[in-house]
C-alpha cells in the first residue's frame, strides 16, 4: 500500500482549502490539497457575479476571477494539488484514505485541514422526483461551468442569496424565470440581488411554497400555494405556472462526514445548517492537529470561507513550527479583523452570534477537559 | 407590503432616507450618481471606485454609502463597480423634454446606439420607450456594460433599466464572426 507523507494535508480545493494551502505552503510547510472534483476552486468558479465584501476581499471582482488568482497563488506557493481524488475516510491518527487514479493511497500528515464545504438541502413534494427538479447549485454548475441550460422556463424556490443569484444567472444564460417562491414572509437574501431579478420582471411570491409539480416524464406544470404563519398550506390560494425546470434553493448543510470519523466534538447550530465541529480561533478542532475551515464549520459565504482558510493555514503552520508564535499571532489577528467586518450588518449579525456560540462551546470544552485532568 | 425585504424594490421611504440619493436641486443641475443602497451589507467597492471622494463608507463596511453630491461629477465609474447593480447616473437636464440615465446591464445581446428599447421600472414594469445613447464597455468594468438611455423627463424617477432583448438563435448569429461578450 502506497503511503504519501506530507506536513499538512488539506481536504477540499475550494475557497477555504486553497486559502489554507496558500498560507501553510507560503510559511514553508509541505502541503497536499486533495479534491474529489476534476477541477479545483470548489464553488468559486461558478460564481460569475461580482463579489461583495471589502477591497481586502477582492470585492467587485467576479468569483471565478478570484478563484483563478487563488489557484495561481497556491501553485506558486509550491503546494501540491491532487484532483479527481476521493478522501473516503480518516483514522484517529489523522491518516487519510484516498482513492486516486483507481489506486488506494494512505496520506499521513502532521496536521489535517478539512475544508469539505457543504451540500444542498432537498425538499420533497408531489412530483419532486420528476426530471427537471434540481438544486439551484446544480443548475448553477450546469450554466456557468458546463455551459448547458437546464431548461427554458424556470421556477425558483427560495429567496436566499443562492436563489436570487442563480435566478439572475439563469436569465443571463438565456432562460426565463417564471417566478421566485419563498415560504417565509420576507426575502432572505440581499435586497440588491432581489432588485436585479425584479427589474428583469420576475415576480416574487412570499409566504408561498410548491404544492406539486406535474408532467409527463418531466416537469411541465408547477402549482404553488400560499402558506400561513405556521407554514400550513392555505386552500384556494393556488397558482399554476408552466415551467420545465424547478430549482430548489432551500439551504445548505455542512459536509461533516469525515469529521465525524475523526471523533471531534460537535455542537448543533441551526443558523449554520446543523451539526458543526467545535473549533478555536485558529480553527483547530477538539482533535489535536485537525483543523477546519469554510462551510464545513457552518454555512456562510465565500469571502468568510477564504478568511477561515487563512486562519486554519496559519494555525496549522504555527503548530508545526513553520511560523513563529509572534508572526502567527499578528497574522491571525489581522485575518480575524477582516472576518469580523464580514459578519456585521443586518445579514451578518446572525452569523457572528452563531460563530461566537461555536467558539464559546470550544472554550467550555477545553476548560472541562482541563478540569477533568486535574 | 412595501419595502425592499418584501418586494426587492426599495420603498419611497427607504429611498428618501438613503444617504446615497442626491437632492432634488443637485439632480436638476445635471449628471449625478444615484446610489440606491438601502441595506447594511458588507460591501465597499463604490467608495474605492470614486476618484473624487464623492462616495464614503468608512472602516465599517456594512455602513451605507454616503454620496457627497457636490463632489460628484457624474462620471459613472461607480455604476459598473457596484456588485449590487444599485447605482445609476441620472441627468435631468439632458434636454428640454428628455432626461438620461446610465445603468449597469449584464445581459446579451446588448442594445446598439440609437435603438429604441423598453424602459423598465425598479419592479420590471415597462414604462416607456428609451433611446439608447451609448453602450459603454471597458476592461475596468469587468464584464458589466454601462448603458446610457434617454427617456421622457416625466419617467426619470421611475425608470431604472431596460427590458432584456430576445435571445439570438443560432441562425441569427450564424453569419457573424465570433461571439458577443460584454
Amino acid at each position: 500500500m502506497e503511503v504519501y507523507r506530507t506536513d499538512i494535508a488539506v481536504v477540499g480545493a475550494g475557497s477555504a482549502g486553497l486559502s489554507a494551502a496558500y498560507q501553510a505552503a507560503g510559511a514553508g510547510a509541505k502541503v497536499l490539497v486533495i479534491d474529489e472534483n476534476r477541477l479545483p476552486g470548489g464553488q468559486l468558479f461558478k460564481q460569475i457575479h461580482k463579489f461583495f465584501g471589502s477591497r481586502a476581499h477582492r470585492a467587485g471582482t467576479r468569483g471565478y476571477m478570484i478563484g483563478r488568482e487563488l489557484l495561481e497563488n497556491v501553485t506558486a506557493s509550491g503546494a501540491e494539488v491532487w484532483l479527481d481524488s476521493l478522501v473516503y475516510g480518516m483514522q484517529k491518527d489523522l491518516s487519510l484514505g484516498v482513492i486516486r487514479n483507481g489506486k488506494h493511497i494512505v496520506v499521513k500528515a502532521d496536521a489535517v485541514i478539512v475544508a469539505a464545504g457543504a451540500k444542498e438541502n432537498y425538499m420533497a413534494f408531489p412530483g419532486s422526483t420528476l426530471p427537471g427538479v434540481m438544486g439551484a447549485g446544480a443548475a448553477q454548475t450546469m450554466i456557468n461551468v458546463n455551459r448547458v441550460l437546464p431548461g427554458e422556463r424556470v421556477l425558483m424556490l427560495g429567496s436566499g442569496n443562492v436563489g436570487l443569484i442563480v435566478s439572475y444567472q439563469l436569465m443571463q444564460a438565456g432562460a426565463e424565470v417564471v417566478a421566485l417562491v419563498e415560504g417565509a414572509p420576507k426575502i432572505g437574501g440581499y435586497g440588491v440581488h432581489a432588485g436585479k431579478i425584479r427589474r428583469a420582471g420576475v415576480p416574487i411570491y412570499l409566504s408561498h411554497t410548491i404544492k406539486s409539480v406535474t408532467g409527463n416524464g418531466r416537469v411541465e406544470k408547477v402549482e404553488i400555494v400560499g402558506v400561513d404563519a405556521r407554514w400550513q398550506q392555505i386552500p384556494g390560494t393556488e397558482k399554476t405556472f408552466e415551467a420545465d425546470t424547478v430549482c430548489l434553493a432551500v439551504g445548505l448543510n455542512p459536509m461533516t462526514e469525515l469529521l465525524w470519523m475523526s471523533g471531534c466534538e460537535f455542537c448543533f447550530i441551526p443558523a449554520f445548517g446543523g451539526h458543526v465541529p467545535l473549533h478555536d480561533a485558529s480553527m483547530e478542532t477538539t482533535v489535536k492537529g485537525l483543523y477546519v475551515a469554510g462551510d464545513v464549520t457552518g454555512v456562510e459565504e465565500a469571502s468568510s470561507a477564504m478568511e477561515e482558510g487563512n486562519l486554519a493555514g496559519i494555525g496549522a503552520a504555527r503548530a508545526l513550527g513553520f511560523l513563529s508564535e509572534e508572526e502567527a499571532k499578528r497574522k491571525l489577528a489581522e485575518t480575524a479583523e477582516r472576518l469580523r467586518t464580514l459578519r456585521s450588518g443586518m445579514f451578518g449579525e446572525g452569523r457572528r452570534k452563531a460563530k461566537e456560540q461555536q467558539l464559546e462551546a470550544m472554550e467550555q470544552y477545553r476548560a472541562g477537559t482541563a478540569e477533568s485532568m486535574i | 407590503m412595501e419595502g425592499i425585504i418584501y418586494t426587492g424594490v426599495p420603498s419611497k421611504e427607504e429611498l428618501s432616507a438613503c444617504p446615497g440619493i442626491p437632492s432634488e436641486e443637485r439632480m436638476n443641475r445635471g449628471r449625478v450618481a444615484c446610489i440606491e443602497c438601502v441595506q447594511e451589507i458588507p460591501c465597499n467597492p463604490c467608495e474605492g471606485a470614486c476618484r473624487f471622494g464623492a462616495i464614503t463608507i468608512g472602516e465599517e463596511i456594512t455602513r451605507l454609502p454616503v454620496l457627497h453630491e457636490e463632489k460628484c461629477t457624474g462620471c459613472g465609474v461607480c455604476v459598473a463597480n457596484c456588485p449590487g447593480l444599485a447605482i445609476t447616473v441620472i441627468d435631468r437636464s439632458f434636454s428640454e423634454t428628455e432626461a438620461s440615465i446610465d445603468f449597469p446591464f449584464e445581459y446579451i445581446p446588448l442594445p446598439a446606439e440609437g435603438d429604441l428599447v423598453d424602459a423598465v421600472s425598479r419592479g420590471g414594469e415597462v414604462l416607456c420607450k428609451g433611446r439608447i445613447l451609448k453602450v459603454k464597455k471597458s476592461k475596468a468594468f469587468a464584464g458589466t456594460a454601462v448603458i446610457s438611455m434617454a427617456v421622457p423627463k416625466e419617467y426619470i424617477d421611475e425608470v431604472r433599466s431596460m427590458k432584456r432583448l430576445p435571445r439570438r438563435t443560432a441562425s441569427d448569429t450564424a453569419g457573424k464572426n465570433g461571439k458577443e461578450t460584454i
